[in-house]
């Protein structure tokens, strides 16, 4: 076989080590290595149930309630909504039913889903892992392959741990070069997503590559694999490396001793070989990266914080320009005003984009010394960042600067948890998504990193990070 | 899961791309424990106003759309959430039929596994589509499954693309939890095989 094999994908070698059985009319049966589980899986475990089938491997399956949780409180009995109490509340109880581990509200590793799956070294490179999510693409920033299914498929792989696909097309995102001070993660994907489109990568799996990505911390990694489905792309992947084993070694659920000497050695051999072939490949260059910021209710609806909200009369496709007036009568901005001029009524640091250490320190860096001229949350991703946060005196710049620092949650990202906004409010937000209504009816999204939020935070208006920055 | 077989219905244009699924249920709506009675919300940002009224101006609004069982829209439609409360949003309103040029990829699975049928049709015919429905409020679409057409309003026939595994649990209403249960053996070789090749997974 050596010398005759052709150079290989990252992606194609794990689909191959993940193939059950292959059917002559294309499907594969795949093997799910890690089923994450949020409190949004009621629906699943409640089909299971009826149907009296048993959850087949519950030891490849977590689970911690998010979405529905609000964040100014640890007590599922806060919530006032009955059938989001109902959810929250069942995920442990459904837990204890199926011996699925749940990190319940009150755990301390308690926290959003694609949080805590990384934080507990439940994510590994090579696995396959799945979640009743779309945001599940997140986890590819270890070198596995990861996406979000639905809840019908959520109760397949309850029932069989398996996955019925097809397999995708693989696109290369190779951004080179070295990214300019204040340049995150958020950034480059906010980028990627404004040159490919909103569906520019459905239909593929995306591999990052090129310099930029490499000197992403995996922080700044999970960012970007987060957003790979505003992007289209079901799923998002970075080569492992020093950094990803550095994040992974010692973590409670990731393997030790001759485990992890055995597992590392297979992890070295999954970056995709050279030679291999792409479907497609699309190139930036990391140095004309600018801190990005949306202005519309598509995710493609971005710009450089030193450019103008765009004129729709400048669209050659008439649905496009009819989209992007409605776009911006919803978002109450004219045509030509530069990005600056906008000013902000309310801050959002959060979400499972941007809620990770690296992410608050960014903000705190930004908030210290500084005050909050309208009001501005901190959500961080799971209670250990929480309590990370605060053994190094974030929490303090925070309150000192007139921020809330909150409880760990999804929060204000969907508004499924009574966190939402006002009509016409204008949020500047770490979350992932801008669409009509996402943080409440009528409220106008702005998607930025965690730095420039900060910024707003202090300036009340869209402000340059960089002029920030010592 | 209902069966789908052969469709003539009202079709309802939706000239937008990008349709996401906070559009098709907004959040606010997804606090329900049970996977029936969303369609009442179905674009309820768009079709109703503050008060709770219709905006005249929505489709869903007009006259004979109303009965729509089918949508036509632009590219990238379902785009968001993986969240199934979009397709149960979209039966439960009468909508069987989903056709645009494109569509998200969560989004699309999700449709096959609740018995609508997304078709993806040439832009240009999608277009040409919107138009007529557009012009002819009422007009309807005949869906032929088994046969894969659709035929339009103007009496065109397209035919279009579906694999043959999901064309089949579509037109006998099959999940696939009970086709896959049948393969337990194949799972629990592939299970012991990895045990020992890569035992920390």
């Amino acid at each position: 076989m050596a010398g005759s094999a052709q150079p290989r994908t990252m992606f194609e070698k794990i689909w191959a080590n993940h193939i059950v059985v292959d059917r002559p009319d294309g499907y594969t049966l795949l093997y799910v290595d890690r089923h994450l589980i949020h409190d949004g899986s009621y629906f699943a475990f409640q089909r299971l149930k009826s149907r009296n089938i048993k959850l087949r491997r519950p030891d490849l399956s977590f689970g911690t309630p998010d979405h529905y949780m609000p964040t100014d409180t640890r007590r599922k009995e806060d919530i006032t909504n009955p059938n989001s109490r109902r959810m929250v509340t069942s995920l442990a109880i459904h837990g204890a039913e199926t011996g699925v581990t749940v990190f319940d509200i009150g755990d301390r590793r308690n926290g959003i889903v694609h949080v805590v799956g990384p934080e507990q070294g439940i994510t590994l490179p090579g696995i396959t892992l799945v979640c009743g999510d779309s945001h599940t693409s997140t986890h590819g920033a270890f070198g596995c392959l990861a996406f979000g299914i639905g809840s019908s498929e959520v109760t397949h792989v309850m029932a069989t741990q398996c996955l019925w696909q097809k397999k995708p097309k693989t696109m290369r995102i190779t951004v080179d070069g070295h990214l300019g001070k204040g340049i995150t993660g958020k950034d480059v994907i906010l980028a990627i997503i404004a040159k490919i489109g909103a569906a520019g990568g459905t239909g593929y799996v995306l591999e990052y590559a090129g310099s930029a990505i490499r000197g992403l911390s995996m922080e700044g990694r999970m960012t970007l694999c987060n957003m790979s489905i505003e992007g289209g792309g079901r799923a998002g992947m970075i080569a492992p490396d020093d950094a990803t084993y550095q994040f992974v070694a010692g973590r409670p659920y990731a393997p030790k001793g001759a485990e992890w000497d055995a597992a590392l050695a297979r992890w070295q051999a999954l970056p995709t070989e050279d030679g291999a072939v792409f479907d497609r490949e699309v190139t930036l260059n990391g140095p004309d990266i600018a801190p990005m910021v949306t202005f519309g209710t598509s995710p493609e609806d971005a710009v450089a914080v030193d450019g103008v909200v765009p004129d729709p009369a400048a669209a050659t496709d008439v649905v496009k320009r009819e989209g992007l007036t409605r776009a911006l009568q919803y978002m109450g901005l004219r045509p030509g005003t530069p990005i600056g001029d906008i000013s902000v009524d309310r801050v959002f640091i959060g979400s499972c984009t941007n809620s990770r250490i690296e992410d608050i320190r960014a903000a705190a860096a930004i908030a210290k010394g500084r005050k909050a001229v309208v009001p501005s949350w901190i959500v961080p991703g799971s209670g250990i960042i929480k309590e990370q946060a605060e053994a190094e005196g974030l929490d303090r710049i925070f309150k000192d600067a007139g921020f809330e620092w909150r409880e760990a949650g999804c929060s204000m990202c969907l508004g499924m948890n009574g966190e939402i906004g006002r009509p016409e409010e204008r949020i500047a937000s770490t979350s992932n998504r801008n669409f009509v209504g996402r943080q409440g009816k009528g409220v106008r999204t702005h998607l930025v990193s965690p730095a420039m939020a900060a910024a707003a935070a202090v300036t009340g208006r869209f402000t340059d990070v960089r002029r920030l920055l010592d | 899961m209902q069966k789908f077989t052969t469709l003539k219905g009202v079709a309802a244009p939706l000239n937008m791309i990008n349709v996401d699924t906070d559009m098709i249920i907004p959040k606010n709506y997804l606090k329900t424990i049970k996977r029936t009675g969303l369609g009442k919300h179905l674009f309820a940002e768009m079709r109703f106003d503050e008060q709770g009224r219709e905006k005249p101006d929505f489709v869903l609004n007009k006259g004979p759309y109303r009965g729509a069982t089918i949508l036509v829209a632009g590219q990238n439609f379902g785009c968001g959430s993986s969240r199934e409360h979009a397709p149960w949003a979209l039966l439960d309103f009468g909508i069987r039929c989903v056709i645009a040029p494109s569509f998200a990829d969560i989004f699309f699975n999700n449709t096959f596994k609740n018995g609508i049928l997304p078709i993806a049709l040439p832009e240009a015919r999608v277009n040409e589509l919107l138009r007529f429905l557009l012009e002819l409020p009422g007009a309807e679409i005949t869906i032929d499954l088994p046969a894969q057409t659709v035929t339009g309003p103007d009496g065109k026939v397209d035919t279009f693309e579906i694999d043959a595994f999901r064309k089949h649990c579509m037109i006998n209403g099959l999940d696939e939890i009970g086709l896959t249960l049948e393969k337990a053996a194949a799972i629990a070789t592939y299970e012991s095989r990895i045990a020992k090749e890569r035992s920390w997974v």
